[in-house]
């Protein structure tokens, strides 16, 4: 079994950096945005401090994004072949890989996560940092503070969802959990699932 | 205000249970009558008194509002506005500005904290300030920005219409002190009641428009005001004409709520049901056309052995 490396280290330890953030900002917010996820503030602590915590975890991920986001701009820009494949999904959501156009380093769906990830970062930090208190909240106008508020809930729903998508992918795909755990894919996983990155890293 | 053991709390922030609520009480209302106010302030005092707290010292800004805005210390505040509508003819129209406990509250709406802000059947909103986590969501969600959280410990403050003194037959104490008896206190109906009586005093001292404002924005208030110029609020402090939660408030803290949250449970359901139907795409797994292992699959031409 021939293996390939796809991820660095600092690639891994970014992602997983951003992921925990991820995991913690999402239990957080949940707790503040329904009540039937209020019981989770207890896991930090109770609710003043998920309040104190939420922001700052938020923040880290943010800037840990922001890494990400410049390392895989490049990968992630659309092509023919991509808008192809995302007019194939039911071939894609049925497994028939093999009807689908040749995949580079990353697929239109992949691609899509992306930005959809990217445009709801940005909204995420700039309205939680609308309605940060005690630090900036009280310099906005109310209505304002508002707005941030329904924005921030909405944007971290969409992320919310992107992440479940994104992480059933990756159990779904096999070998994409352990790519990003310990950096490493097979040939075969390669050939499979990105055979224009195959050919272009064997050239 | 801290937990009182109470039966009749009418609605409890980030709880969708009932809570405790078998004591029936009628609604009570606090009837400011703003033409009888002379602005002595007595109000503000008995309320730090009765509450014990103890505001800064500020500095004076040119008006008679002392302090200039309600604080975490001071839950109500005289506001002075002097309006002149007729050439040479001042009116100096002073409103006691504090929690005007909405049927409807915007900051029970908002809240996050189970528990933190309570209605209780008498009408009452109360801060139960040992649950507040200090997010300020009650601040976003208030349409009459009464709300305030202290920089010593983060938790919001405001009037609780001395929920304490009520609870065992007292009236607030603000209305104790009035030196006029511009403030009433008694149920809901009986204030309506009087308020029509002051109603028809100021129509025939030549106020035509003069009105009791029981806003229907928040579903009436708790805390109504006699204005001789009903028709403007607006030239007493910048009261409301028509005060609701705002839709931006009602979307996050409404329909938001149980969308998404279906949305985020519909992909998990989703997700897992695509893997049960698909089963998983895998690299590794031997396939018809690898080698021929001896395995026959469905979707093999071949005869089943």
């Amino acid at each position: 079994m021939k293996i390939i490396r796809r991820y660095s280290d600092s690639e891994r330890v970014n992602h997983w950096l951003v992921a925990i953030c991820f995991v913690l900002a999402a239990l957080s917010g949940l707790a503040f945005f329904h009540p039937a996820f209020a019981f989770l503030v207890h896991l930090f602590g109770g609710g003043p401090w998920a309040r104190i915590l939420h922001p700052f975890i938020g923040v880290v991920m943010f800037l840990a994004f922001l890494l990400m986001m410049l390392r895989y701009w490049h990968a992630n820009t659309m092509d023919a072949g991509d808008k192809q494949w995302l007019r194939q999904w039911r071939d894609v959501v049925a497994n028939r890989e093999d009807r689908l156009p040749e995949v580079g380093r990353y697929n239109a769906g992949q691609k899509a996560m992306f930005w959809l990830m990217v445009i709801c970062m940005i909204v995420l930090v700039i309205t939680g940092i609308m309605f940060w208190r005690p630090w900036f909240a009280g310099f906005l106008p109310i209505s304002l503070v508002r707005l941030a508020s329904l924005l921030h809930a909405i944007a971290a729903t969409v992320l919310i969802i992107g992440v479940i998508v994104h992480v059933y992918a990756g159990i779904w795909v096999k070998g994409s959990i352990g790519a990003m755990l310990r950096g490493t894919v097979t040939e075969r996983w390669a050939r499979k699932h990105h055979a224009a990155w195959f050919r272009e890293i064997n050239k | 205000m801290s937990s009182l053991q109470t039966l009749d709390i009418a609605q409890r922030s980030a709880t969708t249970a009932p809570s405790p609520s078998i004591r029936q009480s009628p609604e009570v209302a606090k009837l400011i009558d703003v033409s009888t106010c002379i602005g002595c302030k007595a109000c503000q005092v008995a309320c730090m008194q009765w509450n014990d707290l103890r505001d800064e010292i500020g500095a004076n800004a040119g008006t008679y509002d002392n302090p200039t805005d309600l604080t975490p210390d001071s839950w109500t505040v005289m506001r002075f506005s002097e309006v002149v509508q007729e050439e040479n003819r001042l009116e100096w129209l002073i409103r006691k500005d504090g929690c005007m406990h909405c049927a409807e509250p915007g900051c029970l709406k908002a809240c996050p904290a189970p528990g933190a802000i309570v209605q209780y059947a008498n009408g009452i909103v109360d801060f139960i300030s040992e649950n507040c986590i200090g997010c300020g969501y009650c601040v976003a969600g208030c349409p009459f920005d009464v709300p305030r959280i202290s920089k010593k410990d983060n938790k919001a403050y405001k009037c609780s219409l001395c929920s304490d003194r009520v609870a065992v037959g007292l009236e607030p104490a603000c209305v104790k002190a009035c030196p006029t008896g511009a403030i009433h206190f008694g149920t809901k109906e009986d204030m309506h009641e009087y308020a029509e009586t002051r109603l028809v005093d100021l129509k025939e001292r030549g106020f035509a428009k003069a009105a009791v404002y029981d806003p229907p924005g928040v579903g009436g208030t708790h805390v109504m005001y006699v204005l001789q110029h009903g028709d403007k609020p607006e030239l007493y402090h910048n009261l409301p004409a028509n005060p609701r939660i705002s839709p931006m408030v009602g979307l996050w803290k409404g329909i938001a709520k149980p969308l998404a949250t279906a949305a985020i449970g519909l992909t998990a359901f989703f997700a897992f049901f695509h893997f049960v139907k698909v089963g998983p795409n895998d690299a590794e797994a031997p396939d018809v056309l690898d080698v021929d292992d001896g395995i026959v699959r469905n979707d093999d031409p071949r005869p089943r052995a």
